[in-house]
């Protein structure tokens, strides 16, 4: 588990004179299953394509297993792909395409005793495996159909079956789940963690689904705008993201200016609050993190800060609430109801802080003022599946 | 609604008439036992009979077959990989160059034919400086003297073949997973195997039918070989042309109907198979299994 495989050096890509990639540096341990997180352009699929060699950094260095690859083709590399949109050879059915890498593998030829020379796997070989292949990911008995004559789940897993045929040592995976329905989508990810675990090699998941990151990944490496901005396990990145892209890109985040008084005592809206962090200088402005689910609603006298809630949505487990703090407003679950124009009393307890220095994207994020049009624009992207809680029903007021 | 009906018909019927009337009347004069043109006088093979002792026309066969074989075959790769450049190019790019590949068909086959003709001569005069030049300054003797004649015509129907081969190809490609090739490479195929493995099979229905479109424009042709085919040479258009101004001879209308219908059947066949493939992509749409 921690032994490295791959390191990535100080890599550097631009299109067109973009900037996609911006001196990233990363390592990733052997079987360890890392996600690259971030929204479109963040320069994940970029970094994906580098690793399987089907793009050439500007600068710095790819290395495997210590070895520099640059310039290794990636018909070379110990590293195999599930493509997007799967890539299936549609002239050939599912058992050649599982078949197509073992067809150009050779192996040591058992006959020379020198072992330099080399032979083709025979037929035997190939049909044993690749049907021990389809048993895994359970398509036994569609050999003989063609790409187009099954499912998106199905060519999926194909997709998958073809490329750990070959026993890479990596698999790299860009957006797979992305063409599936929401269903599938969920089953998909429980059986590719628990393919990962049974191959036991490294995978190297791509996604803009922080959902999908969380269940399934060992480390997720959130990235945006050519850089990372955060490397961690999943419940690091959640209960500890380090500025307020990753606080807002992971789940919902209240973002509220604020300024430490002292180790473990914070100030905003002029009062201070217990909280858990400390090693900040005295008095440094912060951007302070509150989860809405970690607020409790309490009546006015009893609270640590009171507001009005100016909108409510029911969202099946639980109301989403906004709820007005002079000004700033707050996204608030909770499984009480209360109605619009209340006013509210709400408690946070100290682990319910988290504190961040001060970043490039303080600001940009976590004020959910502007949640009504914020929810418009969720309800007509639900196509497209930007996020997974994306509202179902809109706007239940009373 | 009936009569309209009936309106319709009609006027399909006249439109068909006069778009093949002459047509039938030429197939059915081909098999006229005398040498009228406007009386019947029996069934015969005759004219058919002298077609094959007639050695300025095998002769002209053998040349019209030879330079089609050859230019669609040559149009067939420069075509093909044109259009994997193409596809692989920037959409601004590729619109562009697509609209510079159709400018050949709708042109006018007189100006392209005269165009080339002139280019073929620029070429050999800049050819012929070029050798007394050489001659004059190393003391050589070298006399090459090209000239219009079955070369310039193959490079004249490869020049307009190529656009029917992209044509067809284009669609083809269009449709392919971008990420096949990449996926060929990822599973270790080295770059041309990989092309052959996975592209060509897919793109091989839309060359077949490029090529044969191709080799029916070539035969078909007679306007640009004219311009470009010298005097030594002559295609079966180019004869029939000259048969035509010589002497009125029924043979005229055999070798036309036999034109007409080896065109004809090569055409029938481009279209059927469009149709086949067509149908063979919604069946496989239409077995898509629901998820077990």
């Amino acid at each position: 588990m921690s032994k490295e495989l791959i390191r990535l050096r100080d890599l550097c890509m631009a299109f067109d004179d973009e900037l996609v990639l911006d001196h990233l540096n990363l390592y990733i341990n052997d079987k360890e299953f890392l996600t690259l997180l971030g929204p479109s352009g963040c320069g994940k699929t970029t970094t994906l394509r580098i690793i399987g060699g089907f793009t050439t950094p500007m600068s710095g260095d790819v290395l495997f297993d210590g070895v520099r690859i640059n310039d290794v083709p990636p018909y070379q590399r110990q590293i195999n792909t599930v493509f997007q949109k799967y890539a299936l050879f549609p002239n050939m059915d599912v058992f050649e395409n599982v078949a197509f890498g073992l067809r150009m593998k050779r192996i040591p030829d058992p006959t020379d005793s020198s072992g330099k020379r080399t032979v083709k796997l025979q037929e035997a070989e190939i049909e044993k495996q690749v049907l021990e292949m389809l048993e895994t990911v359970s398509l036994r008995g569609f050999e003989h159909r063609k790409p187009d004559a099954l499912s998106g789940g199905q060519q999926q897993r194909v997709a998958i079956a073809r490329a750990l045929v070959n026993r890479p040592k990596v698999l790299l995976l860009d957006e797979p789940l992305g063409a599936l329905d929401l269903k599938l989508r969920k089953d998909m990810q429980i059986e590719l963690k628990k393919i990962q675990q049974q191959v036991g090699i490294t995978f190297v998941y791509v996604t803009h689904d922080q959902e999908e990151a969380l269940t399934m990944s060992d480390t997720i490496v959130v990235m945006d705008h050519g850089s990372i901005q955060q490397i961690g396990t999943p419940e690091d990145i959640y209960n500890e993201p380090k500025n307020a892209f990753v606080a807002d890109f992971i789940g919902e985040s209240n973002i509220i200016d604020g300024l430490m008084v002292q180790d473990r005592l914070v100030k905003m809206y002029g009062k201070s609050f217990p909280c858990v962090d400390e090693g900040f200088a005295p008095n440094e402005p912060v951007d302070v993190v509150i989860r809405p689910e970690d607020i409790d609603i309490v009546p006015v006298e009893q609270g640590q800060l009171a507001g009005t809630v100016t909108n409510v949505t029911f969202k099946g487990m639980q109301y989403d609430i906004i709820v007005d703090f002079r000004g700033f407003k707050w996204l608030i679950q909770t499984t009480d109801h209360s109605p619009v124009g209340a006013k509210i009393g709400v408690k946070i307890d100290p682990d319910g802080f988290h504190i961040m220095k001060k970043s490039e994207y303080s600001g940009k994020f976590g004020d959910y003022s502007s949640y009504s049009e914020e929810y418009d624009e969720l309800s007509d992207a639900e196509a497209l599946d930007e996020e997974e809680d994306s509202p179902e029903g809109s706007g239940h007021e009373e | 609604m009936k009569k309209n009906h009936f309106g319709n018909r009609a006027f399909l019927a006249l439109i068909f008439l006069f778009l093949y009337a002459p047509i039938f009347v030429l197939i059915v004069f081909s098999f006229n036992a005398t040498k009228s043109r406007t009386v019947w006088g029996g069934f015969s093979l005759q004219w058919y009979g002298r077609l094959f002792q007639d050695s300025a026309i095998l002769s002209a066969l053998q040349t019209t077959l030879l330079v089609s074989v050859l230019a669609s075959l040559i149009a067939m790769l420069a075509g093909t990989a044109a259009a994997i450049g193409f596809a692989a190019m920037k959409r601004r790019s590729r619109h562009m160059l697509m609209s510079i590949n159709n400018i050949p068909l709708t042109n006018a086959d007189i100006v392209t034919g005269v165009s080339l003709s002139l280019l073929f001569m620029l070429a050999f005069a800049v050819f012929s400086t070029a050798q007394s030049w050489v001659n004059a300054t190393f003391g050589t003797s070298l006399s090459f003297h090209w000239d219009k004649g079955f070369g310039t015509m193959l490079i004249a129907h490869v020049t307009f073949d190529i656009p029917y081969v992209i044509l067809s190809v284009m669609p083809r490609l269009r449709q392919l997973d971008p990420h096949i090739y990449e996926a060929a490479q990822d599973l270790g195929a080295r770059g041309f195997y990989a092309f052959r493995k996975v592209i060509l099979p897919d793109l091989m229905p839309g060359i077949v039918n490029g090529v044969i479109i191709a080799f029916t424009m070539s035969v078909d042709d007679f306007v640009i070989s004219y311009f470009t085919a010298g005097n030594k040479v002559s295609t079966l258009a180019m004869e029939v042309y000259s048969m035509a101004r010589r002497r009125i001879s029924p043979e005229i209308n055999a070798i036309s109907t036999l034109l007409f219908v080896s065109v004809l059947a090569l055409l029938v066949i481009v279209n059927l198979r469009q149709a086949r493939q067509d149908s063979a992509a919604r069946h496989q749409k239409a077995t898509l299994t629901p998820k077990q």
